[in-house]
């Protein structure tokens, strides 16, 4: 019995092409059951995620599980996919490696382990898991629950969003009493207010130049929009002000926050300046209670973390490693067992 | 045994910094995982040296300097467990460890073997100067949290924060640490102060005002934190520079 692994991921493949092999939770026991219908598979789990799209078999024969594979893409693409494959124990170590998030696109990330298990659920509700594949996925979430707790690959954030929502934390502790402002609705500050809106903040409000374009945002994210003139008036309220103005100059000067800040009752201000050129005076960070940080330092927080990670993939590989040597020492048993069984 | 039961707290101490800190070079998950069992068996053996210590002078042992300052360690230690553990301040161990230290190479250097009481002391006076330093212990963890609070402001502050960043509690925990510690430290002083009075022994003028002053102090602080009159930086400085001079006074008294 062998331990197969074919798929296309965002190394492999385009982002169309991947659309076009992706499948969706509706179609998955249908295609479980065409796989399992391959010469030589026993078993199939499919994960299938905006990354990449994989098939883990048990089969006789890996080489005919891959052209059957490949025939089902190309069926549903319309065009031959380039698929990678592997067979024990690269097969083995692959789903380890998935699992752990070393192949994703951000090393680390977590949402894969999720999508692991969601994967394997399915395939158990649809009756094409086996022995071996039952135990090499719980394997694989063991393992990625040991590289996880037992290394810094997941430690600190490496987007800007998650960068700006870790610093905030470590400001405001529990972020469900924060207010935020938005001034500018840009893009990046529109995705760095859903990233701390994840975490609960109290509220949001989105200030704009063009007072339409901060309603229809507003809107957007379930805050509350408001006149560019009337920002300061709202100011001795908020906690976070994301700034992302067109401006040419700076709007938040040492000149203008002063008066400001006296009506906040020494609570601490965080700005996150991701404006070029900067809508924030650099001098603010030193006013007492602000923390000013503008999107080339948190780039390099975001870089910085993702180097500590970097240097982690060797801890990983060698945890991974281990645990493969265990997988195949169960494997290997159990196949000398069965083919013990067939010749008494 | 007094000794060896006091060098082995010491060891204890310094284990609980230096594993965390290794810990932290080493880029463990955990780099404080080892410094709470650490600080209780610290405490566990200065526990055993005062229990020792008290047979010998037939009093509660802080007669001496230096046992007052073992004495005030022991303290720190103990709220260290209580709080640590509650609010689970994480690397809170890594900062008190070194306090303790001190404080304890300083008894411990200055050691003298123990002298039994000739006559017993009244109780209140008794009650007084342990309730004295169980507060001063209450506000060294004060400081220490200040402490904290302040360098994790700096890392924020610098907009490229050191990796030990990712480790230090958000600065929002420790304000509500040490100002809980505060009042805690202010309660307990209050307490020896009124034991004090029960005494009914009479006390130098100066003696009476320096302790007024910083019982005075601290209340002030703790006032003007819960009005919001300054900043929490301010107010962090504060706490440890009242206790400062809480230990000064300690000295002086001594």
């Amino acid at each position: 019995m062998n331990i197969f692994c074919a798929g296309l991921n965002h190394r492999t493949a385009s982002l169309s092409m991947r659309e076009q092999a992706a499948i969706q939770d509706r179609e998955m026991a249908a295609m479980l059951e065409r796989v399992r219908k391959i010469d030589g598979v026993s078993g199939a789990v499919m994960l299938s995620t905006c990354n990449r799209v994989e098939l883990y078999a048990s089969t006789l024969c890996p080489l005919q599980t891959l052209h059957g594979f490949e025939e089902i893409l190309q069926e549903r693409s319309g065009e031959m996919l380039p698929l990678y494959h592997h067979t024990t124990p690269a097969a083995v170590r692959h789903l380890f490696r998935v699992a752990s998030g070393l192949d994703s696109m951000v090393i680390g990330e977590t949402e894969i382990f999720g999508q692991v298990k969601k994967a394997y659920a399915l395939a158990s509700e649809y009756g094409t898991t086996t022995g071996p594949l039952h135990r090499l996925f719980q394997h694989a979430f063991r393992v990625a629950k040991s590289v996880r707790t037992e290394t810094q690959i997941t430690r600190g954030a490496v987007s800007v969003g998650s960068v700006a929502v870790e610093l905030a934390e470590k400001i405001f502790g529990e972020l469900d009493q924060c207010r935020v402002m938005i001034l500018g609705a840009g893009e990046i500050s529109e995705r760095t207010a859903r990233s701390l809106q994840s975490r609960g903040v109290r509220s949001v409000i989105v200030s704009n130049r063009t007072y339409d374009r901060a309603a229809a945002l507003a809107a957007e994210i379930g805050g509350m929009a408001l006149h560019f003139d009337h920002w300061e008036k709202t100011f001795a309220d908020v906690d976070i002000v994301i700034s992302s103005t067109g401006a040419p100059h700076a709007i938040l000067t040492v000149e203008k926050l002063k008066p400001l800040l006296k009506q906040r009752k020494k609570r601490p201000l965080f700005v996150i300046d991701l404006a070029v050129p900067r809508d924030a005076e650099p001098a603010i960070n030193e006013l007492e209670g602000v923390f000013l940080y503008d999107i080339d330092s948190l780039q390099q927080i975001a870089a910085q973390s993702l180097d500590v990670r970097r240097q982690e993939v060797v801890r990983c590989e060698l945890m991974i490693e281990e645990h493969v040597g265990t997988f195949l020492k169960w494997l290997r048993s159990k196949n000398s067992s069965g083919a013990k069984m067939r010749e008494s | 045994m007094e000794l060896t039961s006091l060098w082995g707290s010491t060891f204890f101490y310094l284990f609980s910094f230096c594993s965390t800190l290794l810990a932290l070079r080493a880029k463990q998950i955990h780099p404080g995982r080892f410094s709470f069992a650490a600080i209780f068996l610290g405490v566990l053996c200065q526990s055993w040296f005062l229990a020792l210590r008290g047979k010998g002078t037939h009093a509660c042992p802080i007669t001496t300097l230096p046992e007052m300052l073992i004495f005030l360690s022991w303290a720190i230690g103990w709220f260290y467990l209580l709080i640590g553990s509650t609010y689970r301040v994480s690397l809170m161990g890594t900062f008190t460890a070194p306090l303790i230290v001190i404080l304890q190479s300083a008894g411990l250097l200055l050691l003298g073997p123990a002298v039994p009481m000739q006559h017993s002391l009244n109780s209140w006076i008794e009650a007084h100067a342990a309730l004295s330093l169980v507060a001063f212990g209450a506000l060294g963890l004060a400081s220490v949290s200040a402490l904290m609070f302040l360098f994790q402001e700096a890392q924020l502050k610098s907009q490229a924060p050191a990796p030990i960043f990712h480790f230090l509690p958000p600065m929002q925990l420790l304000e509500i640490t040490t100002t809980r510690l505060l009042w805690l430290g202010l309660g307990l002083l209050t307490m020896s102060f009124l034991a004090g009075a029960l005494s009914a022994i009479s006390i130098s003028g100066i003696k009476f005002w320096v302790s007024f002053l910083l019982w005075g102090s601290y209340g002030l602080l703790g006032v003007a934190q819960q009005a919001r009159r300054f900043s929490v930086h301010r107010f962090a400085q504060g706490v440890i520079l009242i206790f400062l001079f809480a230990l000064g006074i300690l000295f002086w008294l001594s």
